[in-house]
């Protein structure tokens, strides 16, 4: 017996947990992609987003290009979103998919907050993330990957903190930066050259922007800031007072600063 | 064979009436008030745990009085039908007459199909973007779903706070200023002693990006009353 449903409303309705994605599962809503065959369908992809940690907090960024194979599908895709007030998610892989996804997340962040009376711990929510990822793994296997990148505050550490994932839903705490995507690798050489200790938010953005310009340099799935039509990188930043995000004013001239001083 | 005694509806539907307004009127009473600044949901409430005001969705809240298991389940309800709304749609097509329907025809239905109703009376509260689209609904153990204007109070005492929140409201009326009235309405109607630590309210803020519910710690609530 699943709960009587009076009306339009079930009343005392058997879910498990104080979980949205429960809720839809009980009802048989949850989000479903069915690959059938072997053959990977030719669908947009998202890739290059990273994240990095100053002293007060935690700055995420991605780049906006989505491609198809060797076409550009997407100039204006946006990777990275809070996840709710205290925390960030930034996604690579199959643009669809990871857009559901994460759409999903945040719904079951603020139900399970709504439900419980309580927000979810930052474990929690990485966790979470993770179940989610796992329960994509048979579409992982066939081509059809999301991986995304978690970031936050954490009040009781006093520092901001990060989470990478794999497609079978490992879940590792990173300390100083992370980075995903097919211009992950290059990123990720970047900020190992460029990260230090006692970064200051300033700083720490540039490095991003600058850390996202040498991937589009190097890799042709990342679209690199283009000025001329005032695309820039989605940034965000966690800090204890929350999440915030960079106004394409906020991000000119950043991205003036950085491209003036690439090599 | 036995024959079931015949029992008039108009009689069957009185006494489930009776009974569930019996459970309702021993309730501590909550006030909600429409301000310039949003809508203010404040009661009686000794537990600090048990909570009888709750956030539903982005500029919709829930408050109920009578027994807290019945009605924290449907407020848990009403979060999921709307937060499932949210996704399935779009955030904005979650409205909260959507909800007090839903509401409205779920107790009637509890009312008249179970084994006894609900002893339960709620408020739906949807602050808009000026204080006319404000929407304030009522929703009674039997499903009569009612609109209210300016105040709204369910529980015990509830005309004689009604009227005094009405007298005592003002164009222009701050938070603290509306606690201040909430608070006393509600302590004067009341048999006995209500301690600082004793009170609950939420506040849905109007204007607010996207989530306008707060809760109004207890601190506040003392600020503004001894401030």
């Amino acid at each position: 017996m699943t709960g009587t449903e009076f009306g339009p409303l079930r009343v005392g309705e058997t879910i498990p947990d104080s979980s949205f994605l429960s809720v839809l599962t009980h009802r048989g809503l949850q989000p479903r992609w069915e690959a059938g065959s072997s053959t990977r369908p030719e669908v947009p992809e998202a890739t290059t987003v990273l994240a990095l940690t100053w002293s007060d907090g935690v700055v995420m960024a991605g780049d906006r290009r989505a491609t198809a194979g060797n076409v550009i599908a997407h100039r204006r895709v946006r990777k990275v979103y809070a996840a709710d007030d205290h925390s960030a998610v930034a996604i690579s892989g199959t643009a669809g998919m990871a857009v559901e996804l994460i759409k999903l997340f945040q719904t079951e962040l603020e139900h399970y907050e709504k439900i419980e009376g309580t927000r979810l711990s930052l474990d929690g929510k990485a966790n979470y993330l993770a179940r989610m990822v796992r329960g994509n793994l048979t579409l992982a296997f066939q081509g059809l990957v999301v991986i995304p990148l978690f970031c936050g505050y954490d009040d009781a550490m006093g520092r901001g903190r990060l989470f990478t994932f794999d497609v079978v839903g490992g879940q590792y705490d990173e300390i100083h930066y992370a980075t995903t995507g097919s211009g992950g690798q290059e990123a990720r050489s970047f900020l190992k050259s460029a990260w230090r200790e006692d970064l200051d938010r300033q700083t720490a953005i540039e490095m991003a922007i600058e850390a996202l310009v040498a991937a589009a340099e190097e890799d042709a799935a990342t679209g690199g800031p283009d000025v001329r039509r005032r695309i820039y990188p989605n940034i965000l930043t966690v800090t204890t007072d929350g999440v915030a995000e960079l106004d394409d004013d906020a991000l000119a001239p950043l991205v003036d600063t950085v491209l003036g001083r690439r090599p | 064979m036995t024959m079931p005694f015949y029992v008039p509806p108009e009689q069957l539907v009185k006494d489930r009436a009776d009974f569930a307004r019996k459970g309702i009127s021993r309730g501590r009473p909550i006030a909600v008030l429409q301000i310039d600044d949003g809508v203010l949901m404040i009661g009686e409430n000794s537990s600090p745990s048990l909570r009888k005001i709750g956030e539903i969705y982005d500029r919709i809240a829930f408050a109920g009085v009578g027994r807290f298991n019945e009605f924290e389940t449907l407020r848990v309800a009403g979060v999921r039908y709307a937060d499932l709304k949210g996704f399935s749609y779009a955030r904005s097509d979650v409205t909260g007459r959507g909800l007090a329907n839903a509401y409205s025809q779920t107790l009637g239905q509890i009312f008249s199909h179970e084994v006894k109703p609900y002893e339960v009376d709620i408020i739906v509260a949807e602050v808009g973007a000026t204080r006319e689209d404000d929407s304030l609904f009522r929703i009674g153990f039997d499903g009569t779903l009612r609109t209210a204007e300016g105040v709204a109070v369910l529980g015990a005492e509830e005309d004689e706070i009604t009227e005094e929140l009405l007298g005592a409201r003002t164009d222009g009326m701050g938070l603290d200023n509306a606690i201040i009235a909430a608070c006393s309405a509600i302590r004067s109607a009341s048999d006995h002693d209500i301690g600082d630590a004793e009170w609950e309210a939420g506040f849905l803020e109007r204007g607010a990006d996207r989530r306008s519910f707060r809760r109004v710690s207890r601190d506040e609530i003392n600020a503004a009353r001894n401030g």
